[in-house]
């Protein structure tokens, strides 16, 4: 039997159903190794997927064999097939690296619960990414909301409470602006399919409830996707969920909803709505811009070195939000490989980060002081990380700044402008990530007296794969980049 | 824009003041509880304004009946959409209350100003 035009299905499916399975494995490492399995093998469909799409394939599949426009309609294209690639292989390196971790962290009884929140916060991700229906996307939003609230709060850290009711709030207001949104189009349009809906809006005569959906969604997926200036949720969730979650989050989460707003604005009211692309890239530049240089120069002033990491993001999204706000080629190309590189960078980062904290009971820079002596793999790894979120050349980071500052020269007046607000950032970038490195390596140790260990050998084995990943990319980076510029062919329509 | 056309807009007057209702609620309120009611609010105001717009002049409910025809039917799918969403809504009602309670438990009270004291 031929699997392949099935894998956009399976996509959603496997982590779904192994999500409840996963909750009856009560001895003790089971259901690690179950979800893990389960990670795995969503990781090899969507690397087939890739691959296939790599090679000119587009996946299409009509749900229970109701045809689109009528029934739920899954797609995998060029952007798809990348997010997906960075979702799952998110969620199964965290998996793989997680036990240690998670066994400090959460009691072994409730850990099959863990683990069953985790694929169902798996499932709903990639549902997004597949989904072609616009109604889809919003439930499948909400699955991955609610098991990501459940992981977040999971862990020992009372803050992570407060921190998550706020995310909670926060996701809901934006979900459900998101609805409203796709509730105008779908009373102008009478669709929800999002191929169907972009035929169909050039023919609607009052634009007005368009312009207002477009103002909805845009700003619904923003809040979810932790656009500056509509963060705030950001820095505390991650902080203080426990470390392998902020790992698989940071890596992913903002990313598909970003993912989304792109595909929304550009699939559906680019090339339909007047004068959209100008409102689109008036409306998120300035954001942008700004997320850029203000969540930089938090994070060169913040203490606690999870924070510091989780403001960086915000200036991160910026960087995606700029490319995308660009609205060329070389923007988007830009935008979608850094979406791919940051994920590497930042996965990287949290996980050496899960290593500290191993040992490490309060994760704030003044404690890590010296920690290098200690744990010298993990603060090498950390380091490879941080250069590649910097920039530096060798490094995945690197590329799509590269292709970023390139896209940026095409701006015209504002080229330059645009040039130095990146080059900038990126020396706050500098900044931030020397201030870790030297309070590893540089700085005496708090308490002399205590001696711990390296990081246990599973998550060290992890977080150097995805330290030479990062290296990897940055010197091969062929297959990401042509993703990625198929990507925004696709998005801009050059190619259907 | 006369009275006669402002009260024909008169279900989306509704929603826009219940969607603000709920909006002000979450953002003014500093008790955890009364913040969820204020979402429960405004999420009902996007049940009303789909509810509203598969309503069909003269439409009676979608079901077909034999030796009747010409019909006019109101159109069913946002009613099914919405139930959906009815079920999201209430599935995050309930984990905001139950971290409300984790949240009662850990701090030994639900005043978010207090909360942000205590730490």
């Amino acid at each position: 039997m031929d699997l392949t035009p099935h894998l956009p299905a399976l996509q959603v499916i496997v982590p779904m159903l192994f999500s409840p399975l996963v909750l009856l494995l009560k001895p003790r490492g089971l259901a690690w190794a179950g979800a893990t399995a389960v990670a795995l093998l969503s990781f090899a469909i969507a690397l087939n997927m890739a691959i296939a799409v790599a090679d000119g394939a587009h996946f299409k599949y009509d749900m229970g064999g109701w045809e689109a426009p009528y029934g739920i309609e899954l797609s995998v294209g060029a952007f798809s097939a990348l997010l997906l690639l960075i979702v799952t292989g998110a969620a199964a390196a965290a998996l793989l690296a997680s036990r240690p971790s998670v066994d400090r962290q959460i009691e072994l009884e409730r850990q099959p619960l863990f683990y069953s929140a985790w694929l169902l916060a798996l499932a709903g991700l990639v549902g997004i990414v597949v989904s072609a229906d616009a109604f889809n996307i919003f439930v499948f939003m909400e699955i991955s909301s609610l098991a990501s609230y459940v992981l977040i709060a999971g862990g020992p850290d009372r803050r992570a409470l407060p921190a998550v009711f706020k995310y909670l709030i926060m996701g809901t207001i934006g979900a459900t602006f998101y609805l409203i949104g796709v509730g105008l189009v779908y009373m102008m349009t009478g669709t929800l399919n999002l191929a169907d809906m972009a035929a169909r809006i050039g023919g609607v005569t009052d634009i007005n409830p368009l312009l207002v959906a477009a103002g909805f969604i845009t700003i619904g997926l923003a809040l979810k996707a932790a656009v500056f200036p509509l963060h705030v949720w950001v820095p505390n969730a991650y902080a203080h969920a426990p470390h392998m979650v902020t790992v698989f989050l940071a890596a992913c989460a903002t990313k598909v909803a970003i993912y989304v707003l792109i595909r929304f604005d550009f699939w559906v009211f680019q090339a339909n709505l007047e004068q959209h692309a100008l409102q689109f890239s008036l409306f998120l530049m300035p954001l942008a811009l700004l997320g850029i240089l203000v969540a930089s120069a938090v994070a060169v002033f913040e203490g606690h070195i999870k924070r510091l990491l989780a403001m960086s993001s915000v200036a991160q999204i910026g960087y995606i939000v700029l490319g995308a706000s660009f609205v060329t080629e070389s923007g988007l190309t830009a935008a979608s490989s850094h979406m791919f590189n940051h994920a590497l960078a930042k996965g990287g980062l949290f996980l050496a980060i899960a290593g500290l904290g191993y040992h490490y009971r309060d994760l704030s820079l003044a404690q890590l002081a010296g920690a290098a002596r200690n744990m010298p793999w993990t603060a090498a790894a950390m380091v490879i990380c941080g250069f590649s979120l910097i920039g530096i050349p060798g490094t995945a980071g690197f590329i799509s700044k590269w292709l970023l500052i390139n896209a940026a020269l095409d701006e015209g007046r504002l080229a330059w402008v645009l040039v130095a607000i990146i080059l900038v950032s990126s020396l706050m970038a500098l900044a931030y990530v020397w201030r870790i490195i030297e309070t590893l390596y540089f700085k005496t140790p708090v308490d002399e007296e205590a001696v711990h260990g390296e990081a246990p050998l599973q998550l060290l084995l992890v977080t150097w794969l995805v330290a030479i990943a990062n290296i990897f990319f940055g010197l091969f980076p062929q297959f990401p980049l042509a993703l990625s510029s198929a990507a925004a062919q696709l998005l801009l329509r050059q190619t259907l | 824009m006369n009275l006669l056309e402002l009260l024909g807009y008169f279900n989306y007057w509704v929603f826009a003041i219940v969607l603000t209702v709920g909006l002000y609620t979450v953002i003014a309120k500093v008790n955890l509880v009364k913040k969820l009611i204020g979402l429960s609010i405004f999420q009902s105001a996007v049940f009303l304004m789909y509810i509203t717009m598969d309503k069909v002049e003269g439409g009676t409910a979608p079901i077909i009946q034999k030796g009747v025809e010409n019909q006019v039917f109101s159109n069913p799918l946002p009613q099914v959409l919405i139930l959906t969403a009815i079920v999201v809504g209430v599935s995050t009602l309930s984990l905001g209350l139950a971290i409300v309670v984790r949240i009662y438990e850990a701090y030994g009270t639900i005043e978010e100003n207090e909360i942000l004291d205590a730490d």
